[in-house]
């Protein structure tokens, strides 16, 4: 089982590509992906709070 | 349709139904490209298990090319019919896109070094993805290097354009010259020369990018209307000594004699 898992981990050799490679591509786009979503948590908060103070100052 | 979506409140309407659909669905077909790339595609006969490298790097470097149509296309549209959404909507792809050029390079590289020994070589390929991925640093800077957000969108857009002659460059740039990088396996006249077991999860992969796009594009352009829709208000609101500072004395007003 343990045996199984290291020689599938070792991708044949190349596990010092492989796994970076996807590596890379996870933080990456994960990264973007987390920074997209906290922008737009933000703004739509910020917008939220405007136009409550809009509407009560009215 | 595109007219009766490019209306902003209609897409805040349209988009808050679409994200959370796109955002599982990426995370759905993703998951299921990473199992068939990573567990059931095979080795390959010559590279053997290193092949896996190409499920992340050619559905990224199709999502570099396809980001950048989708960038200038949306900035030509701004720039002729001054659509609305169009400048927002480039403006937000192009962060993606560079991620996604990003990905390509390093994959890439992370591949060139046990296939070709070289971690990068200057040949067509790769040096004019390089220009690719600092075409998108460089629209992303002018797009936000003005105070007044319109300038910035114009010069971007203006950018984008020209940028377009790299796309076929990039594309027959493993015909026209002599490189390390092989030519086209998938996209090309005659169909793919590439084993269903192989192809099949690329295409899952390239689904699940394009799907991963979509989410993050709608997330961005959300976010972007949400902040102008706080900047007109905060401007409309402002206290009335600020108003009056801000229009010009009639004597400015006047033509030079």
């Amino acid at each position: 089982m343990i045996d199984d898992v290291s020689h599938y981990l070792a991708m044949g050799g190349y596990a010092a590509f492989v796994w970076p490679a996807y590596g890379v591509a996870l933080a990456v786009l994960g990264g973007l992906a987390w920074y997209s979503w906290r922008r737009y948590r933000t703004s739509a908060d910020a917008l939220d709070k405007l136009q409550r103070e809009f509407r009560t100052r009215r | 349709m595109i007219n009766r979506l490019a209306n902003p409140a209609r897409f805040m309407r349209s988009s808050a139904v679409a994200l959370p659909w796109c955002a599982w669905a990426s995370l759905a077909v993703l998951a299921l490209g990473l199992y068939l790339a990573l567990v059931t595609a095979p080795p390959d006969y010559q590279q053997g298990e290193s092949v896996r490298i190409m499920y992340i790097h050619v559905p990224a470097a199709w999502m570099a090319l396809g980001v950048y149509l989708f960038i200038a296309v949306a900035s030509g549209v701004a720039l002729v019919w001054r659509h609305p959404l169009a400048e927002i909507a480039a403006a937000a792809a192009a962060p993606i896109g560079a991620a996604f050029t990003f990905v390509c390079l390093a994959s890439g590289s992370l591949w060139g070094r046990p296939m070709w020994g070289a971690w990068w070589v200057w040949d067509a390929r790769l040096t004019s993805v390089l220009v690719l991925f600092f075409l998108y640093l460089g629209y992303i800077a002018l797009v936000n290097g003005f105070d007044e957000p319109s300038r910035g969108a114009k010069a971007g857009s203006v950018l984008a354009l020209v940028g377009v002659v790299n796309l076929p460059i990039i594309k027959f740039s493993v015909d026209w010259w002599n490189t390390l990088h092989q030519p086209a396996s998938v996209m090309r006249l005659g169909g793919p020369r590439i084993d269903p077991s192989m192809l099949v999860p690329l295409l899952v992969m390239a689904a699940g990018f394009l799907l991963l796009f979509l989410t993050l594009l709608l997330l961005g352009m959300r976010a972007a209307l949400n902040e102008r829709k706080a900047l007109a208000l905060r401007l409309n609101s402002a206290p009335a000594p600020g108003r009056v500072a801000v229009e010009r004395p009639v004597a400015a007003q006047s033509p030079i004699p």
